[in-house]
């Protein structure tokens, strides 16, 4: 991927962009280089620039705000039907043999097989990879 | 004919003064020449006209299957539909075919309703305005309308006229301006923090936002799990209560909905409010509210006051969290609902091809919005280890805690609540892209939020007219479950306040065309 922040740093003296760490950010936690790239590598997405990391930056300012909420006491809510069972139906197939219309979405098959690259190959490691992170 | 509600032309199909082809014929006409709105991504034409043939058999032979048959709709593009591209207006999905239907698309077909295509929205389903996905903004119908015309002042000779429209809120804002416009009688949306009913509020229409676990989400493309639900978009509450009873029930396709009976229920016309208690959050006083809004909202209480109902103020007094409970759990499902999108079964699929997870992230990248990769990368951020209790675990407490709050106010003899649904009328696409996508949803979802915290049932209803001459709604939250009575006084306030019809240049030329029936003519008046 083309990172102008990258190709940005080597032509000018002053970098245009702020590297995030010099940003002032006003909450307690700073995010670090390594969380930044740890949630890429989770998310399997891109900051792709610093504006990217300001947006995370101001979501976490913002979600801090639920800490003066006061809930001691207060069990965790995962759902507003929690006072009912969840239904479940027979352990029956009822439908399936449909392998061709599925196949239908997908770019790349072999007979009834999606194909994929070559798993167990990690993502480079930050040094190696191209990304905005890289400058940081 | 083609402003009329759903009962009327369902009405007008039975006696046979109109036919389903000719119907269908002249929505897709509509659809054409209001192409500029961009209401639609996709318009099935051949299946729309296959469907209506299907119909009028169906009416010649005396057996029509419904109220809804012959009725032409639309569909929010995230709700699958076999055979119809669904992208959800992302480029992860696009010339994506589905194939299968929706359950709740599936219904509205088997009872005969005819689809006429796939409307517009934000990018998955984030966002506010309409304006965040791969095909562009949705138009408001009502900046094209003679009452906004009126009332705006032209600034100068050289400004282009074009640039003063405004936003039809979202994100069904596809759905929104395509009922508004008169293009279809009925829409689906979904409502996650408000996404029927505030571009129902900006386009004058009703926008229904039912229970959660009353209608199955088994095909619409999750958002958040836990608080989706699919919006109905119609021009009146009756239209609503309709569609609502062919969609409601049971779904084995979908566990979280609720097995309990549902029984379709026709509205009856509320004549003694004198039982009825209305609440009146003053939390919804929210920052930013426009003062033509709170004295409108201050006007329906009074309403209800005279007519002889009871009108109390009552508090929910953790409502100013609930934007910020909703920010944290709502990026919190997404980055896992988001997860399935790895280009290999369906969708977009990048061409790198060194290893699997450098090829998911490159499809990911490309197939992503800014909107979406910020809200998949937050929502990891407050799912990691040393987040996990102070963000995700401390929002779903405070869900409890609003949850709590209704659970205490109708519990304390409130039957319904009414409150503003947004802050202010549609405001120009200009003013709007001067925000980001996340400040303007934590601003524009204030006062509809909290109904999808807590599961309630809400419902938007026009009610006047800015000074600008755009549409100004108010919101009435019932209790769970409890549908029949939220519509019933929804349809008495709908009554009262005869909420004007928007009067649009091109809608008029349609009308007075080609079409013989004599009756049409009456239909126009019945309604103006």
């Amino acid at each position: 991927m083309l990172n102008c922040y990258l190709k940005g740093q080597q032509e000018h003296e002053r970098p245009e962009f702020i590297p995030y760490a010099h940003l002032r950010i006003r909450t307690k936690q700073k995010v670090t280089v390594e969380v930044l790239d740890h949630l890429e590598h989770l998310a399997l997405v891109d900051f792709r620039d610093s504006e990217g990391v300001e947006r995370l930056q101001k979501a976490i300012q913002f979600a801090d705000q639920l800490h003066e909420v006061n809930t001691d006491g207060v069990e965790p809510m995962d759902s507003v039907l929690e006072d009912r069972c969840l239904y479940l139906r027979e352990d029956d197939v009822t439908e399936g043999n449909c392998t061709e219309e599925l196949l239908k979405n997908a770019r790349e098959k072999v007979e009834e097989y999606f194909v994929a690259p070559p798993g167990n190959i990690p993502l480079p490691k930050l040094e190696e990879r191209e990304t905005f992170l890289k400058g940081s | 004919m083609m402003g009329n509600t759903m009962s009327l032309v369902s009405a007008a199909l039975k006696e046979g003064r109109v036919a389903p082809t000719e119907l269908c014929q002249r929505c897709l006409s509509l659809i054409k020449s209001t192409k500029f709105l961009n209401a639609y991504i996709t318009v099935a034409e051949e299946t729309a006209l296959k469907q209506a043939e299907e119909s009028e058999k169906r009416y010649k032979r005396g057996q029509p299957l419904g109220v809804l048959d012959g009725i032409p709709i639309a569909v929010k593009d995230n709700f699958n539909t076999a055979g119809i591209e669904t992208t959800c207006a992302s480029n992860m999905l696009k010339g994506y075919i589905s194939p299968y239907n929706a359950t709740v698309v599936q219904k509205l077909l088997d009872q005969g309703a005819v689809l006429l295509g796939k409307t517009n929205l934000d990018e998955f389903a984030m966002g506010s305005g309409s304006t965040d996905g791969v095909f562009g903004p949705v138009r408001n119908p009502w900046s094209y309308s003679r009452q906004y015309k009126e009332k705006s002042v032209p600034k100068s000779h050289s400004e282009d006229k074009d640039s003063n429209w405004v936003i039809t809120g979202g994100s069904s804002g596809g759905s929104a301006a395509a009922v508004s416009s008169f293009t279809c009688f009925a829409a689906l949306g979904s409502d996650t923090g408000g996404s029927t009913r505030n571009p129902a509020a900006h386009c004058g229409v009703v926008g229904l936002k039912p229970t959660y676990g009353l209608i199955s989400r088994h095909g619409l493309i999750p958002l958040v799990n836990s608080m989706d639900v699919p919006g109905i978009l119609t021009r009146c509450v009756d239209d609503a209560a309709v569609v609502l009873g062919s969609l409601a029930g049971h779904d084995p396709k979908d566990s979280t909905t609720i097995q309990d009976n549902f029984k379709p229920f026709e509205l009856s016309d509320l004549t003694d409010v004198s039982k009825l208690s209305i609440g009146i959050p003053k939390e919804y006083h929210a920052p930013g509210l426009s003062s033509e809004i709170l004295a409108l909202w201050s006007k329906a209480a009074d309403l209800f006051k005279n007519a002889g109902a009871k009108v109390i103020e009552v508090s929910l007094p953790h409502t100013r969290y609930s934007i910020v409970c909703y920010h944290v759990l709502c990026t919190a499902e997404v980055a896992s609902n988001m997860a399935r999108f790895d280009g290999l079964e369906y969708g977009h699929r990048s061409d790198m091809n060194k290893s699997t997870e450098s090829m998911y992230a490159a499809t990911r990248r490309e197939g992503f919005n800014d909107v979406v990769r910020g809200r998949i990368l937050s929502g990891n951020y407050f799912l990691l280890k040393q987040n996990y209790e102070n963000y995700f675990i401390k929002a779903q407490k405070v869900r409890r805690l609003i949850a709590n709050d209704f659970v205490k106010v109708f519990g304390s003899g409130v039957d319904i609540l009414l409150t503003p649904t947004t802050l202010s009328d549609a405001i120009p696409y200009m003013e709007f892209i001067k925000e980001d996508n996340r400040t303007r949803s934590a601003q524009d979802d204030i006062l509809t939020q909290a109904a999808n915290m807590a599961g309630l049932p809400a419902i938007n209803v026009p009610t006047a007219l800015s000074e600008r001459g755009l549409p100004v709604g108010l919101q009435f939250i019932g209790r769970s479950f409890q549908e029949k009575q939220l519509l019933t006084v929804a349809k008495w306030f709908e009554k009262q306040v005869k909420f004007p019809m928007i009067q649009l240049d091109e809608v008029k030329r349609h009308d007075h065309g080609v079409f013989q029936h004599q009756k049409s003519a009456s239909f126009l008046e019945h309604r103006t």
